[in-house]
């Protein structure tokens, strides 16, 4: 068991490593599974990280303890400038604790997310859908999709979960934009969490006086009864919710109606059988897999991964992308195959850590797709394929806009 | 054949459930509850298969 020798010569591959076509994986990762799985990558900071590319080492990265995800550590890898001090406006998220104090912090929310309590979401998630949708056919046509349709759904929904006001959550979209944009600088960066920080404890304040039926209130109870409220704490899970809840499924809403108003073939198998809807789900998921930046995690020991030693205190970035394009695990993995049965994917992650609303982020998609396309069946792209703009510079994968028409 | 949980590991994420929800549940704390402790036929590669893609190894299939 032996790091390969590291030829300090032959210049780095930097990560984040970006997309250049929507439907194929960058090469690059492709190489690395096959010539060497744990590879040496630089970060834009020029600090380095070991990047895993294999299916089976993504997941072991992914749930060994020893692998920490707690960013506060001085070496944690870091991939977005500004990434620590943004972090430090806030208390930690649970997405950066480990062991007992991610259990801790994870424990009393589960099951707000369990599959029976989202699966009661349904009707309403349907209402929120049509709503939209009956707006939408208001408006002159063409549409950008992602406006007035793909973001504002799971930004509402999640919203609603955590009682968030209405017009609260149109404000937070629109920080939430300035925090995500492409051109946001590091200092904008720090004031939009800042400002995020303050509506956060403003809606906990809120709540703490005026309870209402949603997962903050029941936080908020939950905790007085077992001592005091965290306020802090709290505020962070509502904007981890905020945040992870509505851009990611924006992203693969736009992405799955992409993909089936280019791939005809695909949309035709879900209309003739809706039942099929939720393989396609996750086989979009699979495929797709946006967050570009992988599970990061910093080794507190030295740590054997597929026969590789990572040592104490290296970087390990796990590529979920490339682990759901391993063709050890998954027949053509190139192909968008929507008969496929791809649950097993890591697009949520795995471990400890997994996505906690993922089976919101299913149903969500799922009624979206089944909706959209039956509501209008002859939607169709208002540009040509050509002049779409992706994601490939961003952390999350997508499109920054969806002319549509029909 | 016996279908064992670790409630200590279990995150709740209900992968068990939407893989086959006849063998498994979550309680009121969202933590997994097996439904079919010894399962038969058909049902045990249903749970070989929730148990490979439970993220934090909190279920097992173990021989008797
Ligand atoms: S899949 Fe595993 S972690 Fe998730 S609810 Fe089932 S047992 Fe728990």
């Amino acid at each position: 068991m032996a790091n390969a020798d590291i030829d300090e010569t032959n210049e780095l591959v930097s990560f984040p490593i970006q997309r250049t076509c929507p439907f194929a994986i960058p090469p690059v990762y492709t190489k690395f599974r096959e010539e060497s799985p744990i590879s040496q990558v630089v970060l834009p900071d020029g600090g380095k990280a070991w990047l895993v590319t294999k299916y089976d080492d993504v997941r072991a990265v992914m749930a060994n303890p020893k692998l920490s995800s707690d960013r506060r550590a001085p070496d944690f890898p870091v991939v977005v400038p500004g990434q620590n001090a943004a972090l430090a406006k806030h208390a930690p998220f649970m997405i950066i604790l480990d062991g007992a104090e991610h259990a801790a912090a994870r424990r009393p929310v589960i099951s707000e997310f369990s599959v029976r309590r989202v699966a009661a979401m349904k009707p309403r998630i349907q209402e929120i859908v049509d709503g939209y949708i009956d707006e939408m056919l208001k408006l002159p046509k063409p549409v950008d999709l992602n406006q007035v349709f793909s973001l504002p759904v799971p930004s509402l929904v999640v919203s609603e979960i955590l009682g968030m006001p209405y017009e609260g959550h149109e404000y937070f979209m629109e920080l939430a934009e300035i925090l995500l944009r492409r051109t946001t600088d590091e200092q904008g960066r720090i004031a939009v969490s800042v400002e995020l920080r303050k509506y956060m404890d403003k809606l906990v304040e809120e709540k703490i006086n005026n309870p209402g039926d949603d997962l903050l209130s029941r936080q908020i109870e939950l905790q007085r009864q077992e001592g005091g409220i965290d306020r802090p704490a709290l505020a962070s899970l509502c904007l981890l919710v905020l945040l992870a809840g509505h851009e990611t499924t924006a992203n693969m809403i736009n992405l799955g109606v992409f993909s089936m108003l280019t791939k005809p073939e695909l949309l035709a198998e879900i209309k003739a059988d809706p039942s099929k809807t939720p393989k396609a789900v996750d086989e979009l998921l699979r495929f797709y897999t946006i967050p570009d930046f992988g599970a990061h995690r910093l080794a507190l020991d030295d740590v054997e991964i597929g026969g590789f030693l990572i040592r104490k205190g290296e970087a390990v970035i796990a590529s979920t992308f490339a682990a759901n394009r391993d063709p050890a695990v998954f027949d053509d993995p190139e192909e968008l195959d929507f008969g496929r049965d791809a649950r097993h994917h890591v697009a949520f992650g795995y471990g400890p850590h997994q996505c906690l609303g993922q089976n919101l982020g299913r149903l969500e998609l799922q009624v979206v797709f089944d909706t959209l396309f039956r509501r209008l069946p002859d939607l169709r792209l208002a540009v040509p394929e050509e002049e779409l703009s992706f994601k490939s510079d961003a952390l999350v994968y997508g499109l920054y806009e969806l002319p549509v028409t029909w | 054949m016996k279908l064992e949980k670790n409630h200590d590991r279990c995150i709740g994420a209900g992968q068990c459930v939407l893989t086959e929800p006849r063998i498994f549940d979550q309680d009121d704390r969202g933590l997994v509850s097996v439904l079919v402790e010894r399962p038969q036929g058909a049902d045990v590669a249903a749970a070989r298969k929730a148990v490979y893609i439970c993220p934090a190894k909190a279920l097992s299939l173990v021989e008797e």
